[in-house]
């Protein structure tokens, strides 16, 4: 199985769970069964860990975060680290929003042509292009990184939003052609194109008519995968923008580093940075799964 | 001729922008950055500047300093992927015949993708305190209360290049661990059941049965694992930046000394990390991605 084809069965196949094993049962018996869950909650333990203390100590006084009470419940429960993240990260955070929308719903749109071009409008040279696209969501981008800069100077393009959207939106577009590719390839029947075309419909036609009434899903799963690897972005954002015009990344780093760290403000800040894509995860959650099989490979 | 044109035209014209874009910024500057990597501009000045053919890629493998970042960053990757995948199979394996509350497991495994790795390092660099017994902070503090003493320990700020890189690898595990479980799940409730069946008809223990039936049927996912997880490995960068900051010579691998590099403004050297960082991941990459592309081609 490749990355690419995982893109939407895999997604459905985790789901599928097995329901029915036939005569000869599925092997296990009851100690076994228990053995298991027992593993599995400690392994939910280990993996949430982190998240408790984060919790906590976000609600701490800086009085109460010494060494000692780390992981015990906060003495008295403030607001304080919230309130004092949220003054600094704000305005962080809209231009983050104000960049990530867009980036997701522009590369999706060029994703979504692509996809159905290579999938079921094929050229000459087709897999060739494929390929070409392909390897652009591999690249180290400190590869690009220098030049890029350099470009964005002498197009005089604003540094901050301007600069990080259209980089975004260019390195977006291998991952979700490749989304949109893999999943029109699945659910379009080649015969409907192809009475289409016997029906004179020409490309614009087709796509309007057939093809974007049953893109939702593969959308969903675009728009997911951009939003979030665009909010995530660190990399972009160090190189190509600064404190006082770049994204919550940067601002986290801002809040969490120097000198004297107010350990509770910094965990309050971890936690409403990751607040928006958490928030997507937790109630578009299956859908984030297809991306993440596509899209583990880039950048 | 006129009329195949007619036919697939539209579609080239769709891709052209796709192919123009990232003809140049991909592949356009991939070049740049080559060219940069093969001159002499040690500072961040424009006008002209010598060839100096491989020079400072000559440079590079003899320094000290670049080669430690290469091992360090060999040891992250071997660490990173041992750990993800033992965790990611094992949780695959708790998971794969379906226990009750399967989905919770399941989500709370793969949340930590959706956090960027900024927030999650920023966590982790506070988790991750040396001090020890009285002053112990962080997971040596939760030692520390549960009377596990022995596993406090200085994490990356001492000790041998494993012990240190496998200090940074443990957040990477925690984050990528889900992914992986993902994977296999998908992979494992793609097998026919009627395979199961048949070995346990044919008297197979549960052993034998994921040994010789299962496990085969797996080594694709577990190519596509190992690549995708390498080149992340590779790319590694807000993490180390987020835990012990941009200067740590203990735990600089070449995407950190790169933007150090820079810092510095010598871009020729900056520019050869970069190719270099390139080189890998190409290797290990284009491979899969003309597999994956001569596969499609085959459907």
């Amino acid at each position: 199985m490749s990355a690419a084809d995982a893109t939407g069965s895999a997604a459905a196949a985790i789901r599928r769970t097995p329901k029915s094993r036939g005569l000869i049962g599925d092997g296990s018996t009851r100690t076994s069964r228990t053995v298991r869950y027992v593993f599995l909650l400690l392994f939910l333990l280990f993996v949430l860990t982190p998240v408790y203390v984060v919790v906590i100590t976000s609600f701490k006084t800086s009085a109460d975060t010494t060494a000692a009470a780390q992981w015990s419940l906060p003495e008295t429960w403030t607001l304080e680290p919230w309130r004092k993240a949220w003054e600094v990260l704000q305005p962080y955070m809209i231009r983050s929003l104000s960049l990530a929308i867009p980036a997701a719903i522009i590369s999706s749109l060029i994703g979504s042509a692509n996809g159905f071009v290579l999938a079921r409008w094929r050229f000459p040279g087709a897999n060739l292009v494929f390929a070409f696209i392909l390897f652009g969501m591999f690249i180290p981008y400190q590869a690009v990184m220098l030049p890029l800069r350099t470009t964005f100077t002498e197009l005089d393009v604003t540094r901050g939003v301007p600069t990080l959207l259209i980089a975004h939106v260019i390195y977006g577009i291998p991952i979700c052609t490749l989304i949109f590719r893999n999943y029109y390839a699945t659910v379009v029947p080649t015969e409907i194109i192809e009475s289409a075309r016997v029906d004179g419909a020409g490309l614009v036609q087709t796509y309007a008519r057939i093809i974007l009434p049953i893109s939702i899903s593969g959308f969903v799963v675009t728009l997911i995968w951009q939003f979030t690897s665009v909010w995530n972005d660190f990399l972009f954002a160090l190189f190509l923008t600064q404190q006082n015009n770049g994204p919550v990344t940067l601002g986290l780093a801002a809040l969490s580093g120097g000198q004297k760290v107010d350990y509770a403000a910094s965990m309050a800040g971890a936690l409403i940075t990751s607040f928006p894509t958490l928030l997507v995860y937790i109630v578009l959650g299956r859908w984030f799964i297809g991306g993440l099989m596509a899209g583990a490979l880039k950048g | 001729m006129h009329g195949r044109i007619r036919t697939w035209g539209p579609g080239a014209l769709v891709l052209l922008p796709t192919v123009l874009l990232l003809g140049y910024f991909v592949y356009g500057l991939i070049a740049w950055s080559f060219n940069t990597s093969l001159t002499d501009r040690h500072t961040a000045r424009k006008g002209p500047a010598d060839y100096v053919g491989f020079e400072n890629y000559v440079n590079l493998f003899g320094e000290e300093r670049f080669l430690n970042s290469l091992k360090n960053l060999g040891v992250l990757t071997v660490a990173f992927i041992v750990g993800t995948l033992i965790f990611g199979v094992l949780w695959a394996l708790l998971l794969e015949k379906g226990v009750p509350g399967e989905s919770i497991f399941r989500s709370v495994f793969l949340f930590p993708m959706a956090i960027s790795m900024i927030a999650s390092g920023v966590v982790w660099a506070w988790l991750l305190n040396p001090s020890q017994g009285e002053d112990a902070r962080g997971l040596n503090r939760l030692f520390e209360t549960l009377h596990l003493g022995f596993l406090e320990n200085p994490w990356w700020t001492a000790g041998n290049r494993w012990t240190t890189m496998a200090s940074i690898a443990l957040p990477a595990v925690w984050q990528l661990s889900g992914y992986i479980m993902a994977l296999f799940l998908a992979g494992f409730r793609g097998i026919p059941g009627e395979l199961r069946e048949a070995a346990r008809v044919d008297g197979a223990s549960e052993f034998k049965l994921y040994r010789h039936v299962l496990f085969p049927q797996l080594s694709p996912i577990a190519l596509s694992a190992l690549i995708i997880l390498g080149h992340m490995s590779l790319k590694l960068f807000d993490l180390i930046y987020a835990i012990t900051g941009p200067n740590q010579f203990r735990t600089e691998v070449p995407a950190v000394y790169m933007w150090n590099t820079l810092l510095r403004s010598d871009q020729a050297k900056a520019a050869a990390i970069a190719i270099v960082m390139l080189a890998v991941v190409a290797v290990l990459v284009i491979p899969y991605v003309a597999y994956t592309v001569r596969q499609e081609a085959e459907e």
